[in-house]
């Protein structure tokens, strides 16, 4: 199967030959693939490396973006979104343009390459900006649907691509929350997103939840979940910050009186190298962690 | 479009012409005092508006305009002036300054006045946008010019130097830079600004940046393979 990176680097070569109005803006990464898909001397006008320059990656799109064309950014996930945050804050939806930010390297995707080279804050990050679409797809093919989304609107959009990936697809047609299982009137909803669906049905394999898929974790799809929720209480699985969308489940539950764990990678700085596997067991987000903390959090339940 | 003003600079839309600008500013600061951030800004900007940039205060979003970035947004009045005298504002608005319901802040924002390209005020913003602007127009084949003001002493930004270095090798040839030297950088620039341009493959003017005149003649210079940027020096910062 090709990865999700690759089928970025089809999808947009194709928007590039088929619309005059995308650009594609590069910092180093991703340059040698594009130009072996020929669209770096295809569209030299519009396919762009800064090199090593990131804050001015994102306002030269920002620049473009002001003459009309629709920007697609793409570079590695911590030096696209957290190296120039103020200029995503401030050369977008400041200066009323949009663009798409395109990452790799999510989380732990590259682990051994250290701590520099981990940015799992990039989701809450961006989420505390208004009306971005924020994505974590799960599979290639959702990273497909999403992009040509993204490419025939005007919104600020972000799309995390990771190494990891789902054996399934998940195309919803939308950006709403889809319903994987459904438990029985005493079941927990466990809202999972993106590229931990696969871990997560297996570690809830014999437990009574019902499962909710997301791959758009921003905007958040309120209404879906106050409409499967069974029993009043929610379980986050976000391969990201633990608590990113914890406040996003309070609001859509405010008028119920309801119980959240929020299951994601903690705070503590994890000085080491080793696989991805390796660090999400050490965050509790492997099969047999997810299990444990689901299984005690149904147990904390208190009889009425 | 126009860039037609009187034999006096006047404005053909407003009747306003330079020796308004200190009253117009006092609209804003409320008495005969105001900072040389507001006024360092203030000859380079009316050559701009008057002399250089093809707009039209009636037309403002006219794609085949030149496109004008100021930068350095702090210290605003001087440009918040020139906009009112050229007649893309409201003179009735200049009181209006820095309230909440008013268009015009302490730093400018482009999506609440007419004319004004972008917000700026954290400083190393404007000409990187700049830069893409450019790109952008010269890959729609557009004859419109691009022109950031900035400051020295945010010249220190980083990020002004990822787009130096980037239009240069870019040859981006409808760009103009204009750096206001008031000497405000904390750690000055040894060798002068513009050598920091010129070795990216600018081309270069330094002007003194009261004379009118100097500034015009260097605004207009054909840069047809490079962008270019003037320097306009004026009295070090109090």
């Amino acid at each position: 199967m090709p990865t999700m990176r690759e089928r970025f680097i089809a999808v947009t070569s194709d928007l590039l030959d088929s619309d005059p109005n995308i650009a594609l803006i590069l910092a180093d990464i991703g340059v040698g693939q594009f130009k072996e898909t020929g669209v770096v001397d295809r569209h030299p006008g519009r396919v762009v490396n800064m090199g090593i320059r990131e804050q001015l990656l994102i306002s030269f799109a920002a620049g473009m973006a002001k003459e009309g064309f629709r920007p697609i950014v793409h570079s590695y996930a911590p030096f696209l979104t957290e190296r120039p945050w103020e200029q995503i804050k401030l050369d977008f939806a400041h200066q009323g343009v949009s663009g798409i930010l395109v990452s790799i390297g999510a989380t732990f995707d590259e682990a051994d390459w250290g701590r520099t080279h981990q940015a799992p804050e990039d989701v809450p990050l961006i989420a505390t900006l208004p009306d971005w679409r924020i994505h974590v797809p799960g599979h290639p093919d959702e990273v497909e649907a999403q992009l040509r989304a993204a490419a025939s609107d005007d919104s600020n959009v972000y799309i995390r691509m990771s190494t990891a990936t789902n054996e399934q697809a998940h195309l919803t047609g939308g950006p709403g929350f889809s319903t994987i299982r459904t438990g029985s009137g005493d079941a927990p909803t466990v809202i999972v997103v993106g590229p931990m669906l696969d871990v997560v049905t297996r570690a809830t394999a014999d437990l009574d939840v019902t499962v909710l898929y997301v791959n758009t974790i921003r905007p958040f799809d309120s209404e879906t979940l106050r409409s499967v929720l069974q029993a009043p209480e929610v379980v986050l699985v976000e391969p990201y910050l633990e608590g990113t969308s914890t406040a996003e489940v309070s609001l859509a539950l405010q008028a119920t009186p309801h119980r959240v764990l929020s299951l994601g990678t903690s705070r503590r700085e994890n000085r080491h190298y080793g696989t991805g596997a390796e660090h999400f067991a050490a965050h509790g987000l492997d099969e047999a962690g997810i299990r444990a903390s689901i299984t005690e959090f149904v147990a904390q339940r208190v009889a009425v | 479009m126009t860039n037609a003003t009187s034999s006096k600079g006047t404005s053909p839309d407003t009747g306003l012409g330079y020796e308004d600008l200190p009253r117009l500013i006092t609209l804003m600061t409320g008495d005969e005092k105001h900072s040389f951030s507001a006024t360092s800004t203030l000859d380079v900007l009316w050559v701009l508006y008057s002399r250089v940039l093809k707009i039209d205060p009636n037309n403002p979003e006219d794609p085949a305009r030149d496109r004008f970035l100021l930068s350095k947004g702090h210290g605003p009045m001087a440009y918040y002036a020139v906009l009112a005298a050229r007649g893309f504002i409201p003179v009735e608005t200049l009181p209006t300054f820095a309230q909440y319901d008013s268009i015009l802040g302490k730093h400018p924002d482009g999506q609440l006045i007419p004319g004004v390209e972008i917000g700026s005020g954290s400083l190393g913003h404007g000409l990187p946008i700049a830069t893409g602007v450019a790109n952008g127009l010269r890959a729609r084949g557009s004859a419109s010019q691009v022109f950031c003001l900035v400051g020295d002493a945010e010249s220190g930004e980083g990020s002004g130097f990822e787009a130096i270095a980037m239009a240069g090798r870019l040859k981006l040839s409808n760009l103009t830079a204009i750096v206001i030297d008031n000497k405000s950088d904390s750690n000055g620039w040894p060798g002068g600004i513009s050598s920091r341009f010129a070795v990216e493959g600018w081309s270069t003017s330094d002007v003194d940046g009261r004379d009118q005149g100097a500034i015009h003649e260097a605004l207009v210079i054909p840069h047809s393979d490079r962008p270019h940027v003037v320097v306009a020096s004026v009295e070090p910062k109090a």
